[in-house]
This record gives structure tokens, sequence and C-alpha cells, in this order.
């Protein structure tokens, strides 16, 4: 199981950032391996769309799961067409994040949550 | 002469400007035709009252994608500048209101899964108001893509040798849209200091574009001088102005035409109007 956490730092040490669109970047981390890898999110400045853009990078990685602050909706169109899982209203380190997730104490986002900006 | 009649921000009288000019215009026995480009709220029908056509939607084409060809290839979605369309593992999904119709995706879509859809973006309609020839543009509620709805609307003018454009307010894509082609550029401003923040972003615009311009200082008050001394600075001329008091507010918060109320508006519009002529004569 792959899950992508939106982070304000490269590192798994750094705060989760609440945006997903235009968080800073993405840390890809596998569940079975252990292993986190940086995504440097490539449109975190676009125009608009920035969270369209996200999906479809959080997709292709393969990851199943997004661990993130806030959701909007085009976003959460996206990632629900790719199959991907949201957990919102996550605080803390990226590292604090994934035990959350793995504690199950993390809910799972049914409709979008933030504002879209474009 | 086209006229475009802007201001960096609303509320500042351009309306009543646009329409008062386009009155006194009429009335000099110049064919003159207004066009509504404020298409977020078209008001200018309020003062005029003029006789409607029939709206016509206007449309702009949108990609609509059959997944059953789309082999995920994933080049629509590169090409797309505005991210309007995404493709996903088992699904490629587009998002309307962010679509420019640049048309990319369906031409770069090797599988040809991509065709065309209309998305209406509004309604214009075009019509008269005694002499004036008239055309206002309405945006679909909700709708974000502006330009294309402008863009017709100053379309349907024809053949009037003045046109007065009542440009929507600020400095985004739609006033540049509805500036674009005019021969010059009245900007009414306020005598204070945010009304003078918003009219410096409207004057660079209208000099980005090579437009040139003269203000119209609308509620003005004797002895403030601020918009006279931004002129100077900038070296604008301030072509007409318009007092502030309870009558002319009251006229024209009823739909009124302050050029029928006051004498010396209407001496004022007139020097306006000869101030134009004046410009075209030496363009
Ligand atoms: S027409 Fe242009 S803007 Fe619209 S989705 Fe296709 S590529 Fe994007
Ligand atoms: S370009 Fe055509 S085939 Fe490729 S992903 Fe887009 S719609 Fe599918």
């Amino acid at each position: 199981m792959k899950l992508v956490i939106t982070a304000q730092g490269p590192n798994p040490e750094d705060p989760v950032d609440p945006r997903f669109g235009r968080a800073a970047y993405h840390i890809l981390f596998d569940d079975k391996a252990g292993t986190f890898t940086t995504l440097e999110n490539q449109g975190k400045d676009a125009a608009q769309g920035a969270g369209v853009q996200a999906a479809q990078t959080i997709a292709a990685s393969g990851a199943e799961i997004l661990l993130t602050g806030h959701c909007g909706p085009k976003a959460f169109q996206a990632l629900n067409a790719a199959g991907v899982s949201i957990f919102s209203g996550v605080e803390g380190r990226v590292l604090d994040a994934v035990q959350a997730w793995r504690d199950g104490r993390l809910e799972e986002l049914n409709s979008p949550d933030g504002t879209p900006r474009h | 002469m086209r006229i475009a009649v802007a201001s960096g921000k609303g509320g500042t009288g351009k309306t009543t400007v646009a329409v008062n000019l386009a009155v006194t215009v009429a009335r000099s026995g110049r064919q003159v035709h207004l066009c509504d480009c404020d298409v977020e709220e078209p008001n200018a029908a309020i003062y005029l009252d003029p006789q409607l056509g029939p709206a016509v939607p206007v449309s702009t084409p949108i990609p609509v994608v059959d997944n059953d060809l789309c082999n995920h290839c994933g080049q629509c979605a590169a090409i797309c500048e505005f991210n309007a369309i995404a493709c996903l593992p088992r699904q490629t999904l587009v998002f309307p209101d962010l679509c420019h119709s640049c048309s990319g995706c369906w031409l770069v879509c090797p599988e040809q899964a991509i065709t065309q859809a209309d998305r209406v973006l509004g309604e214009v309609s075009v019509g008269s108001a005694g002499s004036i020839g008239f055309t206002q543009g309405v945006l679909r509620i909700g709708e974000t893509v502006v330009p294309p709805l402008i863009h017709t609307v100053k379309a349907t003018v024809r053949g009037a040798p003045w046109v007065i454009l009542d440009a929507p307010p600020g400095t985004t894509c739609p006033a540049v849209e509805a500036l674009r082609g005019a021969d010059f550029a009245l900007l009414v401003t306020e005598p204070t200091p945010f009304g003078l923040h918003d009219l410096d972003l409207a004057v660079k615009l209208a000099r980005g574009l090579d437009i040139p311009c003269g203000i119209v200082e609308n509620r003005a008050i004797p002895g403030r001088d601020i918009v006279d001394r931004y002129c100077a600075e900038m070296d604008l001329p301030v072509l007409a102005r318009i007092p502030f008091t309870r009558d002319l507010a009251a006229v024209g918060s009823e739909g009124g035409l302050l050029v029928d109320a006051d004498a010396d508006v209407a001496a004022a519009f007139t020097q306006l109007l000869d101030e134009l002529v004046g410009l075209e004569a030496r363009a």
C-alpha cells in the first residue's frame, strides 16, 4: 500500500502541508517497504487547477491513499476517479501522520472540504 | 471612434459616464452604438430602457472524452495549460469551468477520443434606445469564463461610427477584452486615495495596450485636487468633471440621465464630446 502525504518540506520530519494542490511537496510512503520518496509538486504555482494536476501526479505514483489538510472539489473529483482515498484534517509531522493512519486514527473524507482556487 | 469607458474598480460611475456620453453623442446628430460589456453586472439598460431583440446564447467549445477510445496516453493533459483535463489511470476527466477552449486537447489526441461540446457562457441581445444602437451581454450565473462573451458583444456593432464600450471594472482578462481595439479609453475615477490607486492600475492597463486615455473625475469636490495632481504627474488630461451633489446622486440612483437633470453636467458632457471629436480629428 502506498500513501502520499502533503508536506511543507522534503523530509518525513517536516510538517504536513494543509494544502493539497499547492502543497510544497508530496511525500510518497511505501507501507510495505517502509520507505519515503519525495515528489516535488510541479503544479503548486499553477494559475488554476493545481489540485487537478496534483491529483494526476498522485494517481500516477500508484498511491491509493492521500493524507492532507484540505481537499477542494475538483481535486476530490479527480482523486475519486483515480480510486484514491482521502484523509483530511491531518496535522503534525509527516511521520506522525503516517503513524496516525496506521493506528486507524484518521477519518476518511466523503466530500470536498476545501474551497477551489482558480 | 471606439471609446472604452473603464475604471480600475466598480462603483465609480463608469456606466453613468458611458450612458450619458452615448446620449450626448446621439443628440449631437452622430450615429452611436453602446455596448454593455460589463456582462457580470450589465446595467446600462436601466438608464436607457432599450428595445431588445431575442437573447441569443453564446457558447464556447469544450472537450468531451470517450473513455472507451482513450488509451490514457496523457497527451491531452500535458498540452492543457489550464489543468482543465486530468488523465487518470482508468479515466480521463474534463473540468469544463477551467477550460479556455484553446483546442489543444482535441488536436493532440492520437486516438480521436475527444469530441467537442458547447458550453453556454451567457446571452447577447441587440436592440436600440431611440437612435442609440444597444447591445448587452449577460453572463450565465456561476460562469467564470468571460472574454468570449465580451468579444461577441463587441462583434454585434454594425456600421455606427461612434461606439461606446462600457467595460467591466477591474484590470483582469474581461477588462482587457473590452478595451482591446478601442481608439481611446475614458477612465472614470473618484477623488479618493482608493480611487486613485485603482485608477493607476487602469492607466497602466490602457497604456500597456497602447490605448491613449483621459480621465473623467466623478463625484468631484471643489478644492480636492488629488486627481489633478495625479494626472499632472502622469501627463493625463482630465476631460470632464461631474460634481458630487445630493441631487445628482439621487438622479443616478433612480436610473435617470444626468444630462437631462443638470445643465452644467450636460455642458460638461458636450465639452467631453468636443474633446473626443478633436482627438479623432488629430488621430
Ligand atoms: S480546449 Fe484547451 S483549455 Fe480546454 S481542456 Fe482542451 S487543452 Fe485544456
Ligand atoms: S490524448 Fe486522447 S487518448 Fe490520450 S489521454 Fe487524452 S483523451 Fe486519452
